[in-house]
């Protein structure tokens, strides 16, 4: 083999108690789209923070085609041919896409929207220069993100979790712009939970659990059910069959739900009816920006509607559109939002402080003051119950990794014990082990007799756990199809919006 | 007509004060940083300003120690709030405080005394036009401050230096994460604001009524501080929001000269209320704010 383009030996990082990398070793070569595969928190994002300069390592060396590297930041990194796209984006959303660029590359703007153009053509990664990064979606964004890495004329790109916020159309294309820039003579190192991905796509992967290197295989070679068992270490069962649901009493009702959003950008959702009963799982496909924000904050409480036209949204059986988040949840309403920092849990509070937030009635407050011991107890047997990996009550919510925060945000609503549950995009960023886990958790709940509404861009997670099926697509929800005399494509049709012609 | 010639002609030196402060904290906000002791900052440089041009220093010297002093004291604020990582709000109202403290304890011997303005530059031709004239008889600060918002303003229009303020005050965390020093910046800019702050004073204590009593700053930096939030974070509208102050404020005293039966009191307090009423309004426009408001506003960082 040709001299590696990175190498890596016995690198280690800890936080704290938490040894994040241990004598890590690692070799991408050139030309090659190199996967970093692991559980959450197996410390795959802290590992490329290490590559990229953002964090230093503790011990360990690094070597950039073979000679050594060290690197104080990531401007360091950028200069040696280091280019990263992180898993939460590091773009400025009140500038423009030039603007944003130029912060990093230099040059005069008008050969800067050149060399955009013309990456964007070469590459696949059209997107207009002067829009604003606020008007664009999360794949135009990641694009965006992309070339801001190339105009540095990287050899060597870090994405991590590229895919799990992305529609499943932009996967294809982006998985088309990566060939193309290996063809082009540049290193990839992609991270994903998606192990099919990986598998059509990178050459070689390491694997990673509990921050040590347990594997280096080529991708191609192994099934997904191998590299699951390499990822987490033994054996993943398929779940159970499900049960035929049992509906009861109506618990959630949309009716004829018009609203107009003050934000200049959002989406009007138009003449919108559904129905939740208890006891099954009602999932809402469409890809995000088709009215996905609007309907969650309309569901939640977060957006009111007028005392006039409170009968549209009606839960448990009342009128509930005037009503604000903490007395729907007094109504029996607990929800999973889809931006786990900021709305699922404050980044710097404690795992029990986060828990007071929701979980308060449960005896977490005696007389108006805060009962410690109960909260810690609480969030105790939230990380046990729903194997958040986490050194205890104590961790700060933003140290946790992002699937290991959603699992807690998961674990911390379903301990309400809901009559009606509402998750938009529950496994987002989850490994497919504590996807599969939190997915069988919801089952049990519907077989218990709890409503459940599942927004997600995920169709296949909707065909695994529910019953019935609605799509939004422009602020319109088609009507409800059976899950199981439905198929995928069928979706797809109305997604698109020509569902009514098939 | 001769009430709009008195309007016109006096409005621009009624409006550097709050220009030029509002200004400055324009660019720490835009940064991030909420600086609330500007009214401090102003006291400050009017005292040192006053201290100076009375004892014969000039006026040149007068505007580069205020704006020296207005800038370590803002150095100090930054310390406390950027390099401890201390509450901006509480950190800023202890700095302005400590600004007005230090402004009393150095005025205090100049109580009532005068000084002499700064003579006045006309620009030839269009200073001898009907009505309009006037506007174009100006000292040489309002000349400058003119430039200095328009340099400004350029700057956040068209530099990489703008860019880089806006995208710190947007996003302190993802600008870190491509490699820019965040406290650093913000500390810079915070120091503009408070040298900005410092001029505001001397303008205020030397030229505009060179007279030192006091609290003679009299809630300008309170005023500056409303300009920059109801003016969106846009140095155009600041502009014309601290000219609007300044030609209602004199509307009053053209209309109580001219005889019209007011309680001055009331009269006293139109500029506020129609600045904020009118810059409210504009700033109610939710896109506008959330095109150009600063989203990381007073919030601290640790890199
Ligand atoms: N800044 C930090 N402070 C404290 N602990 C941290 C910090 N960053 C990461 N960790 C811990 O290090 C471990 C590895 O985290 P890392 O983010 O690298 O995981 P990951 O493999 O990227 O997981 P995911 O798939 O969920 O994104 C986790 O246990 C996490 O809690
Ligand atoms: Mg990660």
């Amino acid at each position: 083999m040709a001299t590696p383009l990175l190498s890596l030996r016995g690198i280690s990082k800890r936080y704290g108690e938490i040894r994040a990398n241990q004598a890590v070793d690692l070799d991408v070569a050139p030309r090659s789209i190199h996967a970093i595969l692991g559980e959450n928190g197996a410390g795959k994002s802290t590992l490329m923070k290490l590559i990229y300069g953002v964090e230093t390592p503790d011990g360990g060396e690094m070597l950039w085609e073979g000679a050594p590297l060290t690197l104080a930041s990531p401007a360091a990194a950028r200069r040696r041919g280091i280019g990263m796209v992180f898993q939460h984006f590091s773009l400025f959303e009140t500038l423009t896409v030039i603007e944003n660029i130029r912060l990093v590359v230099p040059g005069q703007a008008r050969a800067l929207v050149a060399r955009i153009l013309e990456l964007g053509a070469e590459f696949g990664l059209e997107v207009d220069p002067h829009a604003h990064v606020h008007e664009l979606s999360v794949g135009e964004r990641q694009r965006v993100e992309i070339i801001r890495c190339l105009m540095t004329d990287p050899k060597l790109l870090i994405l991590d979790e590229p895919t799990s916020v992305l529609p499943p159309q932009s996967v294809d294309k982006l998985f088309e712009t990566l060939r193309r820039l290996r063809d082009g003579g540049i290193s990839v190192l992609f991270i994903s939970h998606k192990l099919e991905e990986i598998r059509a796509i990178c050459d070689r992967a390491t694997i990673l659990r509990a921050g040590r290197v347990t594997g280096n295989v080529d991708p191609r070679e192994h099934d997904a059910h191998d590299l699951a068992r390499m990822m987490i270490g033994r054996d993943m069962p398929d779940p159970p069959p499900m049960k035929p649901a049992k509906p009861g009493e109506t618990v959630l009702e949309l009716i004829g739900l018009n609203y107009t959003p003050d934000d200049p950008f959002g989406m009007p959702l138009k003449d919108m009816a559904l129905t939740l009963r208890s006891g099954e799982i009602l999932g809402i496909a469409g890809i995000s920006g088709n009215g996905q924000a609007e309907l969650s904050e309309l569901i939640s409480g977060e957006i009111r509607l007028p005392f006039e036209t409170r009968e549209q949204v009606q839960m448990m059986g009342e009128p509930a559109g005037h009503l604000g988040p903490a007395e729907r949840r007094k109504l029996g309403f607990a929800f999973v939002p889809e931006d786990r920092l900021g709305r699922g849990a404050v980044q710097g509070m404690s795992l029990a402080r986060n828990s007071l937030l929701t979980a308060h009635p449960l005896g977490l407050i005696r007389r108006g003051l805060i009962a410690m011991g109960e909260a810690s107890e609480f969030t105790r047997r939230c990380i046990a119950d729903h194997d958040v990996r986490t050194s205890g009550p104590d961790a700060e919510a933003g140290g946790l990794s992002g699937g290991n925060l959603q699992k807690f945000i998961v674990g911390r609503e379903m301990m309400l014990a809901p009559k009606l549950f509402f998750l938009a995009q529950p496994t987002w960023g989850v490994d497919i082990g504590a996807a599969t886990a939190i997915r069988q958790k919801l089952v049990a709940l519907r077989d218990q007799g709890v409503a459940i509404l599942v927004i997600s861009e995920e169709i296949d997670e909707l065909f695994d756990i529910c019953d019935r099926i609605q799509v939004l697509s422009h602020g319109r929800l088609s009507p409800s199809l059976e899950t199981r005399q439905t198929r995928p494509e069928d979706i797809g049709r109305y997604m698109i919006g020509a569902g009514a012609a098939a | 007509m001769i009430a709009v010639e008195f309007i016109l002609s006096g409005m621009l030196a009624a409006a550097t004060p709050f220009l030029l402060a509002a200004l400055g904290e324009l660019v720490g906000e835009r940064a991030g940083v909420l600086n609330l002791g500007v009214e401090g900052l102003m006291a400050l440089g009017a005292a040192i300003a006053f201290i100076i041009v009375y004892h014969g220093g000039g006026h040149v010297l007068a505007f580069a120690g205020a704006g020296l002093a207005g800038a370590l004291l803002a150095l100090l604020f930054a310390f406390a709030a950027l390099g401890l990582q201390a509450n901006q709000v509480a950190a800023g109202l202890a700095i302005g405080i400590l600004g007005q403290g230090l402004s009393a304890l150095f005025g205090k011997t100049y109580e009532s005394l005068t000084v002499k303005g700064l003579p006045k530059l006309s620009v030839p031709g269009l200073s001898d036009l009907p009505v309009v004239g006037g506007l174009f008889v100006q000292d040489p600060v309002v000349w400058l401050s003119l430039a200095a918002t328009l340099a400004i303003w350029a700057t956040f229009a068209f530099t990489k230096t703008g860019l880089l303020l806006r995208a710190v005050g947007e996003n302190p965390k993802a600008a870190h994460s491509i490699g820019y020093p965040v406290i650093a910046i913000r500390v810079a800019a915070v120091a503009f604001g408070g040298l900005m702050a410092g001029f505001a004073g001397a303008y205020a204590a030397t030229v505009y009524t060179p007279l030192w009593a006091d609290g003679m700053i009299a809630g300008r930096g309170w005023i500056a501080l409303a300009l920059v939030v109801f003016g969106t974070w846009l140095t155009a509208r600041i502009f014309w929001g601290a000219c609007l102050f300044g030609a209602v404020s004199l509307a009053g005293l053209a209309a109580q000269a001219g005889g019209v039966e007011l309680p001055s009191q009331l009269l006293a307090s139109m500029p506020y209320l129609v600045t904020i009423v009118v810059l409210g309004i504009i700033s109610s426009n939710r896109r506008l704010l959330k095109l150009n408001g600063v989203a990381s506003l007073g919030e601290p960082f640790k890199p």
